[in-house]
């Protein structure tokens, strides 16, 4: 079936099975290596990407139900790589392997959307659905307080 | 992140964890004494000058390892291949201290798989920093004074004369300063100096090595840019799956093939024949399709008639019942390193015995276990994210009758390794299907593949007596400890060394083995061995103090003063200085807490490391485990090359530890994994952190050791041990999340 959506703002239309999960349709057909496969059953969030500004598993999202929706992913995340996050991510040195942060970023990007300035609890709770593997997490949660901070100067 | 001594795996014998593999060694050796090395490493005048790409720079290559360009850019090339644990960026900046560069105009750069041409390239055991610090500071001297008589060359001065600043080279009483971009031509050009002798730096003007440096692939992996093995995508790339027997090793004896074929998408499906050896080529189907997810797909259309061998009636209760049986004979061997243990027993004070047992775990990387291959005209590329490429290599060869020097192997970064990569079964799958494939393609597993066909860590029964005195200090300690394998045949990674402590800290210590015969594949998992018996060994220390009314610090202390000689690569005196100070950090001993909260110690040596950890757990009335806060002190020698990817390091493995305490487990039932995927095989998540890590290092006298690895051991009974601090509950055997921890 065709699907129409658009991804990181650009208007895309592609011949795929409408049950293709969006992961494979963005790795695979549209060759945007970010989203990661962790599980393939909704377990470790490393494919979370936003559908409508919405923070979803792109592995337990078949593309059909995305129709006419806007998708954002790490790639389109900003321009430039300066979304506060990303550069909190350099500042607070988080990454280990780093095959988890684009889905933890996507995550936090959502969160800080409706709370700018998030407590622990606040960042526990958003984040609870990733896994990190190096287990990055202390600094997760303190790259996601300096972002806050960031986000308030810029 | 594990060992991966090369001869070591082959070889079954892990007696070289801690220490340089043999071969390193003597490259280590050569280069400090033997000038075994004079002119490797460094490039022939027709390799030395790199023309740039279009629109690139040309490039003048100085050794292997270092190029630079005319606008003071400096390329860096990391040999060794980067799974997280933060070689790519502290390896480099060793040759980059030494160089004086710029670390602002420093790129690094992948190396691919040549070891002729870089030496070793594989990780594990924590040797990456041990076995390439030397080298890596001679390569970055050796550049810099090649620069030093460029210039000295150009200015027609002595090159006593003149000093470098980072990224140029100056002459200060004429004023004269050229950078080491306007040098590098020139340079290319200089005859290399004796590595032997080229001087080194004094550590006190070191000025990169000590402070923190950020990753060097974060920008790229905050915006989502290709990097992994995962990520690799070539013109006209298929993508294959590769269904394997769910009981290790079993063939296959016939598939509905045809029905697979004509699934949307399907290219091709056919059966790979593989042997019998757990850690080669397995029998299984192939699935190449148009997509990952298609060929995924057509896969549950698969069925395949398995033989499935001798094995498929095995069981983790099985071994479990088998270990029960093997307690009540005498052990097969007796090590008895110190003293006499039965006689020590049966005139003890006191005698405590405990039966311990932990799991087999997988590493499950996050990155699933992938590898893209093409075959043509005789001829493999492969691009493998990998800890061990040379052994892949190598497999694949010797596999598939392939040429050594036919097969180019690309390392791609990792997402995550832990001793899983060491094992090369994917490489060889994905060049068993490239060489029936038109074209390139990418073998990718699925999460339940990773979780079923692991190298696990090897489960492990240890039953142990522990004698003490009247005045409450260990006498005597004896464990038979019951292990897979065969008697002159230990499984991978399922040995105990009868130097591991407390041998040689206990007057009479005896150390018995028997085997369970198993068809499981074993391997390596971070601190591999220790991971196991630190939580052994440490929570049986609690069990005597406890017994003896004593402070389980004290007694700690009071065993590693007993040190009664002998041989055994740990220094009683770095133990004692690392438990001595975070005892004083964590405040141990001062405040007493309510029931329900409590405090565990431990302490393990492993991978040359030194670690002592304290942690502050609570457990609700309905037994629900909470890990407050862990503080650890390590000694890994004089320096810390990058602070912060070290404390990433010891965070990583901390909490790494506290999951595999808290709820991981692979079972065998039938012969065969019953977990699959991370629902049953809980990874540690945000919520279950602890608030901090307190991490400090105490420095010592010898060269910087490895820091995969030494901080996960003692996590594990440290906080088993604040559990029992907690609730008054010994637990046993792991995960935590089988036993029932209430408490009224």
């Amino acid at each position: 079936m065709a699907v129409s959506f658009r991804v990181n703002g650009k208007p895309t239309t592609l011949d795929v099975e409408g049950e293709m999960p969006l992961l494979w349709v963005l790795r695979d057909a549209l060759d945007l290596k970010g989203t990661k496969f962790g599980c393939g059953i909704g377990q470790c969030s490393a494919c979370l990407v936003h559908v409508g500004g919405q923070p979803q598993r792109a592995c337990q999202t078949p593309v059909s139900s995305i129709e006419g929706a806007d998708v954002t992913t790490i790639e389109g995340l900003s321009p430039d790589g300066g979304h506060p996050l990303q550069r909190a991510w350099a500042e607070v040195d988080v990454p280990q392997c780093g095959y988890c942060q684009a889905g933890q970023i996507m995550e936090a990007a959502a969160l800080l959307r409706h709370t700018p300035n998030p407590s622990d609890e606040d960042i526990d709770r958003a984040m609870n659905s990733h896994i990190c593997r190096c287990a990055t997490y202390l600094r997760i949660r303190e790259a996601i307080h300096r972002a806050a901070a960031i986000a308030a100067q810029d | 992140m594990t060992l991966i001594t090369t001869g070591a795996i082959e070889g079954r014998s892990e007696e070289s964890a801690g220490h340089l593999d043999r071969r390193d060694f003597l490259r280590v050796s050569a280069l400090a004494g033997g000038g075994v090395l004079l002119g490797a490493y460094t490039v022939d005048a027709a390799a030395a000058a790199v023309p740039g790409a279009p629109g690139q720079l040309a490039e003048s290559a100085l050794n292997v390892f270092v190029r630079i360009t005319p606008d003071d850019l400096v390329t860096i090339v990391s040999k060794n291949p980067e799974i997280g644990q933060g070689i790519k960026t502290s390896l480099p900046m060793v040759v980059a201290e030494e160089l004086d560069a710029d670390w602002d105009r420093v790129r690094v750069e992948q190396a691919p798989l040549d070891t002729e041409k870089y030496s070793r390239q594989s990780v594990g055991g924590s040797t990456g920093t041990p076995t390439n610090y030397d080298l890596m500071r001679r390569m970055g001297a050796a550049a810099r004074r090649m620069l030093i008589e460029a210039a000295a060359e150009m200015w027609g001065v002595p090159a006593a004369e003149l000093r470098t600043e980072p990224g140029a080279v100056v002459h200060r009483s004429l004023g004269r300063r050229a950078t080491y971009g306007e040098l590098a031509e020139r340079a290319a050009a200089v005859a290399p100096p004796d590595l032997e002798s080229v001087p080194l730096k004094d550590p006190s003007r070191f000025r990169i090595m000590g402070t923190s440096v950020g990753n060097v692939d974060t920008p790229a992996i905050v915006t989502g840019r290709k990097l992994f093995g995962v990520d690799v995508t070539l013109p006209g790339m298929k993508y294959a799956v590769f269904e394997k027997c769910p009981v290790f090793g079993g063939h296959v004896a016939g598939a509905n093939l045809d029905e697979v074929r004509r699934e949307a998408g399907v290219t091709d499906a056919f059966v790979v024949e593989g042997g019998d050896d757990l850690g080669g080529l397995l029998s299984g189907v192939a699935v190449v399709a148009e997509s990952w997810w298609q060929a995924e797909r057509a896969r549950r259309k698969l069925r395949v008639q398995w033989e499935e061998g001798a094995h498929a009636g095995d069981s983790s209760a099985g071994f479990r019942a088998r270990a029960a049986e093997l307690w009540q004979r005498e052990p097969e061997t007796v090590e008895r390193p110190d003293g006499d243990a039965p006689g020590a027993l049966a005139a003890a004070a006191a005698v405590v015995e405990a039966d311990y047992e932990y799991p087999f775990i997988a590493h499950a990387c996050l990155e699933p276990m992938n590898c893209t291959a093409h075959y043509r005209g005789g001829r493999l590329e492969m691009w493998a994210p990998s800890q061990a490429p040379e052994r892949g290599r190598g497999m694949v060869a010797a596999t598939l009758g392939i040429p050594e020097d036919a097969i180019a192997v690309n390392i791609t970064r990792s997402g995550g390794g832990f001793g899983r990569r060491v094992y090369v079964d994917y490489m060889v799958e994905a060049a068993a299907i490239a060489m029936r494939v038109d074209g390139p393609v990418k073998l990718l597993w699925s999460r339940e593949d990773d979780i079923r066909h692991c190298f696990y860590r090897p489960a492990g029964y240890h039953r142990l007596k522990g004698g003490l005195d009247s005045a409450g200090n260990v006498v005597a300690w004896q464990n038979h400890f019951v292990t897979f394998g065969e008697p002159d045949n230990t499984a991978w990674s399922a040995g105990l060394s009868a130097t591991e402590f407390p041998s040689r800290f206990v007057a009479n210590y005896e150390l018995g083995t028997s085997h369970i015969p198993f068809n499981v594949p074993t391997g390596v998992l971070r601190a591999p061995r220790s991971n196991g018996v630190a939580f052994v060994v440490q929570s049986f220390i609690d069990e005597l103090a406890h017994a003896a009314g004593r402070d389980p610090l004290d007694v700690r202390l009071d065993m590693l003063a007993a040190y009664t000689g002998g041989d055994g690569a740990m220094d009683a005196a770095r133990m004692r200085a690392v438990l001595e100070s975070v005892a004083e950090r964590s405040g141990w001993g001062r405040t007493s807490r309510p029931r329900g909260r409590g405090r565990g110690i431990a302490f393990h040596f492993s991978h040359r490391g030194y670690f002592a950890e304290v942690v502050d757990a609570s457990v609700s009335r309905d037994g629900a485990v909470e890990v407050e806060q862990v503080w650890v002190v390590g000694d890994i020698g004089s320096l810390i090359i990058n602070p912060s990817g070290a404390e990433q390091q010891v965070q990583g493995a901390v909490l790494d530890g506290i999951g595999q305490a808290l709820g991981q487990q692979v079972t065998i039932e039938r012969g065969r994994a019953r977990q699959s995927n991370f629902h049953d095989f809980p990874l540690l998540r945000m919520a279950q952190a602890p608030v901090a890590v307190d991490t400090h290092f105490i420095e010592s006298d010898v060269a910087p050791t490895g820091l995969g690895e030494p901080a996960l051991p003692p996590v594990v009974p440290a906080l088993l041990n604040a559990v029992f601090a907690a609730t008054g509950k010994r637990i046993r055997s792991l995960p935590l999340s089988e036993h029932d921890l209430s408490w009224a």
